[in-house]
């Protein structure tokens, strides 16, 4: 059974990237392009793993987190938090509110991969 | 008889009782028991002002012009009855600061000055010597007819008598001989004389007495009442005439100048700021003197006018001179023993005068012109000598002797073009210069050392020129063609009708010059500069009063040893000594020798020394001690500087303190604001990270991917490049404008300004973006067929905010059916009214889509840097692309050109962004059209835009 991945972001052509590096890993991929949309595909789509930017329109990514955390129908997804917000304020604030794993952009698709498939192992 | 003999034994009888009172009273006032402690002797004693004009002149006056006498008495009364708090005030300043006389007055107030104090000195002496001249011509007169008794002659011209043979000189040498007995013969600290004092109140009833028994004499002894004599005055026309007011409008202004004149005559004279301001002993004592003074007054003028009226009737024709009246009207009717009291009232006007008046200049002449002289001529080696008391006494009486000498050389030259009044009138006149800075002083802290300089100089030179020289001329002394011709034969400097002033008696016209231009140099230059600090802290004890006094002066301190030593070199060493002792009983010590060396016993030194030497002087010796440095006077007005600055540094400090809380508030301020706008730096720099990133992200994802799959089909890695390009592209793009947006921001941006078609710049930023329009099918409408839209701008900036507002338009506007609409127009609205302009044209460029339409609460943060407006795209590629700089970065622009760029818009209606832009002048107004018509009537669905 494949992987089930979310990919939030509002930025079309890292969309793309993203989709197409997980499809050739062989994960099952939904899109949502802003915080509600991706509220919706968790609890329909059901991923095992949501890869989330932060800065998007109508929710942030933070706001995502926490709803997310507080949806026990979700216990036990993993979120890594994938933005161009590198301060450590941030990092900490996205850990804080129950990331995983935290990524600045522009990150490294080889670690990005490996880092997916170490935690959904 | 009243042979020669009788009169003079008579005069030095009464001046040996003089002397014997004088004596009495100095000795009643060692021994504490004062005699002058006495508000009715105060009062007496200002009597002084009364002297032989008032004795024999006011008569003589009163037969020349009726009560035209009377004004010299009446300017005293007001000054006392209405003007007591000016004299309240000099006595408190006066004893607050130990002040020696009028001179040493004015130098403490601006600043301790002995140059001014060295000028009023002169003007004084040289103002007051006409007014001794004078009294030896009264008493020398006044001798000279008594003497020839039975019958009644006419003294002899005073010029015309051998030297030797006129009276007038011996009068001089006597009175000199007298003042320096009463006056020099020790120094005090205070420089107050009690038995002078009670000498002149002795003085001011006898002659009081003595005109009053004459009146009473001529009323009644020789007449029945004062009516028989005004009704035998108004029978014969030539006298009925004086008992008419006057006869034209200038002689009521010579009143008016004459009171003015008096006024300040009985507070300036050195003689009546003697008696009413040094030696007053009790300020309360002014009280009584407002209305006894006053009263004293009147009473020596009850029986002028009899008098006078009476001398008329009794010697027709004009052959005995009417300052006599008062000593032949007795001799007519052989009242011998009435004829020698009325002369010695008449010696007792002079010798009150001449003795008070001697010994005040002759005060201010060492204090303040000759020892400050001595002290600069190092040769002489007087800051070394032990004991400088003989020397200041010695000064003294030989200013006592060239003051009543040059007094007798002043009769010798002008005495008989004058009669008595018109000679005082000229001394009145001179110091009445010293009423600006003197009265000023007082209520004024603005005044300046140099403006005191500049209005005295001033005053004196002018008063000099138009009264003092033509006295002379009119004597003979001096060639009088300069008076009818002017200096040099110019008809403006006539000095009686100076620069062409006709009308006026020559004393009302000195005085009109004189003061006008003494004020007029006083307060001018006075207020070139800020007084420094000197004078500011001299016009606060003055201005301020004695609530000001009392304040240190002195940084440092001295001890005995030094300041006794000092102090007996001026005082004599055993007066010092019980100066010192009585100091130390004060402060509760048992001698001189427990008195600590503290700034309480320096200030008392210097004020003891002060009243000796005068305040500049003092202050001067005591630096030399208190710093223990040698005696350089540069030196010395260095530590002066030093010592006047402590004061004025408390009042600093306090400043700086409250200058400090000020900055400490308005540093809070400004480091809140620090914060705020590090704040401000960090989110955009962290915005900006954000901007970068992204792009970079998509960049580095696809090249991985591309890199690490070397095996991706064709169609995938075009479209992967293509994005990679479009992100490089962007990035760059994004760079760029950041730097423009930072340039604009700091104003390092370079702007190159003409005049600009609007309509050109139009055409030509449309053209470079028709493909972009024709590869989305998006059409643009041009309306830019108006010319002459000129506005002042830099055309290329002006083409990036054009270009930038119709791509964005694209960039919103639907493929296919999107519709752009660019248009310009020039708008009347209305104008600066700071330029007087009631209206002004601007020039109006609108772009208009049929885009989704911007939300009101947008339409002004899409002005703000990298801001995304909240937008509904559900579809990825919706995602606008840009780099939200645009928008501020054209705002920026418009802006610098005093324009404005805002956006009207209904959400899902369409958007239309304005910039409006003033008209360039000379363009042709009619080419305003209202852009109001031209609202946007385009379709528009959505709304989300960066």
């Amino acid at each position: 059974m494949s992987h089930r991945i979310l990919i939030v972001d509002d930025e079309p052509n890292i969309v793309i990237s993203l989709e197409y590096l997980m499809k050739k890993e062989g994960f099952q991929v939904a899109v949502a392009t802003d915080g509600e949309v991706a509220l919706q595909l968790a609890s329909t789509f059901l991923p095992d793993l949501i890869l989330l930017d932060v800065m998007m329109p109508k929710k942030s990514g933070f706001e995502v987190c926490q709803a997310l955390r507080a949806n026990q129908a979700l216990v036990g997804v993993k979120i890594i938090m994938l933005t161009a917000k590198g301060r450590e304020s941030e990092v900490a604030k996205g850990l804080a509110l129950g990331a995983d794993v935290y990524i600045t952009k522009p990150f490294s698709t080889k670690d990005l991969v490996l880092q997916i498939k170490s935690m959904l192992a | 008889m009243l042979q020669s003999w009788v009169i003079v034994l008579a005069s030095f009888l009464y001046l040996g009782i003089l002397f014997a009172i004088a004596w009495y009273a100095d000795r009643r006032a060692d021994s504490g028991r004062s005699l002058i402690a006495n508000p009715v002797v105060y009062a007496l004693s200002l009597g002084v002002y009364c002297t032989t004009w008032t004795f024999y002149g006011s008569v003589g006056r009163a037969a020349a012009s009726g009560i035209g006498f009377l004004p010299i008495y009446l300017g005293p009364t007001l000054l006392f009855a209405l003007a007591g708090f000016i004299l309240h005030k000099m006595i408190r300043v006066a004893k607050t600061n130990r002040i020696t006389s009028i001179a040493d007055f004015v130098a403490s107030r601006y600043g301790k000055s002995q140059l001014l104090g060295g000028m009023v000195t002169v003007i004084a002496v040289v103002g007051v010597i006409p007014y001794i001249a004078l009294q030896l011509k009264a008493v020398s007169n006044s001798f000279a007819i008594l003497a020839s008794y039975p019958d009644i002659i006419m003294p002899a011209m005073s010029g015309a008598v051998p030297l030797f043979q006129d009276s007038a000189l011996y009068v001089a040498m006597i009175l000199a001989v007298f003042t320096i007995l009463f006056g020099t013969r020790h120094l005090d600290a205070t420089e107050r004389h009690e038995g002078m004092v009670a000498a002149i109140a002795v003085e001011s009833v006898v002659k009081l007495v003595a005109f009053l028994a004459v009146g009473i004499f001529v009323v009644w002894g020789m007449h029945d009442g004062v009516g028989d004599i005004f009704a035998r005055a108004a029978t014969v026309p030539e006298v009925a005439r004086r008992l008419t007011t006057a006869d034209s409008p200038a002689t009521y202004g010579t009143w008016g100048t004459l009171i003015f004149l008096s006024l300040f005559a009985s507070l300036l004279l050195p003689r009546q700021f003697q008696i009413a301001v040094v030696e007053n002993v009790d300020e309360s004592h002014l009280r009584r003197a407002v209305w006894m003074f006053p009263l004293y007054l009147f009473l020596i003028n009850l029986f002028v006018l009899p008098v006078a009226l009476a001398g008329m009737l009794h010697f027709p024709g004009g052959t005995v001179d009417a300052d006599t009246f008062v000593l032949t009207l007795p001799m007519a009717h052989q009242q011998e023993a009435l004829a020698l009291f009325v002369y010695i009232g008449g010696l007792s006007a002079a010798t009150g005068m001449v003795i008070v008046e001697t010994i005040a200049l002759s005060t201010m002449v060492c204090n303040d012109l000759v020892m400050p002289l001595l002290l600069r001529l190092p040769m002489l080696g007087l800051a070394t000598r032990p004991d400088l008391s003989g020397l200041l006494l010695e000064i003294r009486r030989w200013a006592i002797a060239v003051i009543l000498g040059l007094g007798y050389l002043y009769f010798r030259v002008a005495g008989e073009a004058y009669a008595l009044v018109s000679i005082g009138l000229i001394s009145f006149a001179a110091v009445a210069q010293f009423a600006p800075v003197v009265i000023g002083g007082l209520f004024w802290k603005g005044g300046t050392r140099d403006g005191a300089l500049a209005g005295l100089a001033a005053g004196f030179v002018l008063w000099a020129y138009t009264l003092l020289l033509p006295s002379f001329a009119k004597s003979g002394w001096l060639p009088d063609g300069f008076i009818a011709h002017g200096l040099f034969g110019i008809e403006l400097l006539r000095p009686q009708h100076l620069f062409g002033l006709v009308g006026l008696d020559e004393i009302t016209h000195c005085l009109v010059w004189s003061l006008l231009v003494n004020l007029g140099a006083y307060i001018g230059v006075s207020l070139q500069r800020a007084p420094n600090l000197r004078e500011a802290r001299q016009a606060t004890l003055f201005v301020g009063g004695a609530e000001a006094a009392g304040i240190s002066t002195w940084r440092g301190g001295a001890g005995v040893t030094d300041l006794l030593p000092l102090a007996g070199r001026f005082l004599g060493f055993e007066r010092a000594q019980e100066a010192f002792a009585r100091h130390a009983r004060q402060r509760g010590l048992k001698g001189i020798d427990e008195l600590p060396a503290d700034t309480r016993l320096v200030n008392f030194a210097e004020t003891l020394l002060a009243g000796a030497i005068g305040s500049a002087s003092a202050r001067v010796m005591v630096a030399s001690v208190v710093t223990e440095e040698p005696l350089g006077i540069d030196e010395v007005m260095n530590i002066l500087d030093e010592a006047s600055q402590v004061r004025a540094y408390t009042r600093e400090l306090e400043q700086k303190s409250l200058e400090l809380t000020r900055a400490t508030a308005e540093l809070r301020e400004a480091n809140a604001r620090l914060q705020q706008l590090d704040r401000m730096k960090d989110d955009f720099i962290s915005t900006v990270t954000h901007e970068l990133r992204t792009p970079l992200t998509s960049i580095r994802a696809f090249s991985e991917m591309l890199q690490e799959d070397p095996k991706i089909d064709l169609n995938q890695r075009v479209r992967f490049l293509g994005i990679i390009v479009s992100e490089a592209v962007r990035l760059s793009r994004l760079i760029n404008q950041i730097l423009d947006l930072a340039k604009l921001e700091s104003g390092r941006a370079e702007w190159t300004v003409a005049a600009v078609d609007v309509a050109e710049v139009i055409r030509e930023a449309a053209e470079s973006l028709t493909v972009l329009f024709a590869e989305k099918r998006v059409t643009l409408e041009i309306d830019a067929r108006q010319t002459g839209l000129t506005v002042l701008a830099d055309r290329d900036r002006l083409m990036q905010v054009l270009v930038n507002l119709l791509s964005n338009a694209l960039k919103f506007v639907p493929a296919d059916t999107g519709h752009v609409k660019v248009g310009a127009g020039a708008l009347c609205v209305p104008g600066n009214p700071l330029r007087g302009q009631a209206t002004a044209e601007e020039v109006r460029v609108t772009v208009t889509d049929n885009g989704p339409g911007i939300r009101a609460e947008d339409q002004e943060v899409i002005f703000d840097k990298f801001h995304q407006g909240a937008g509904t795209a559900d579809v990825l590629t919706d995602k606008p692309q840009g780099t939200g700089l645009g928008l501020p970065i054209s705002r920026q622009i418009i802006e610098y050109f005093n324009g404005r760029l805002w956006v009207e818009s209904t959400a899902g209606a369409g958007a239309r962004f304005v910039f409006a832009l003033p008209r360039q002048a000379g363009d042709n107004a009619d080419n305003a059209v209202s852009l109001q018509a031209e609202a946007g009537g385009v379709d528009l669905k959505r709304s989300g835009r960066k």
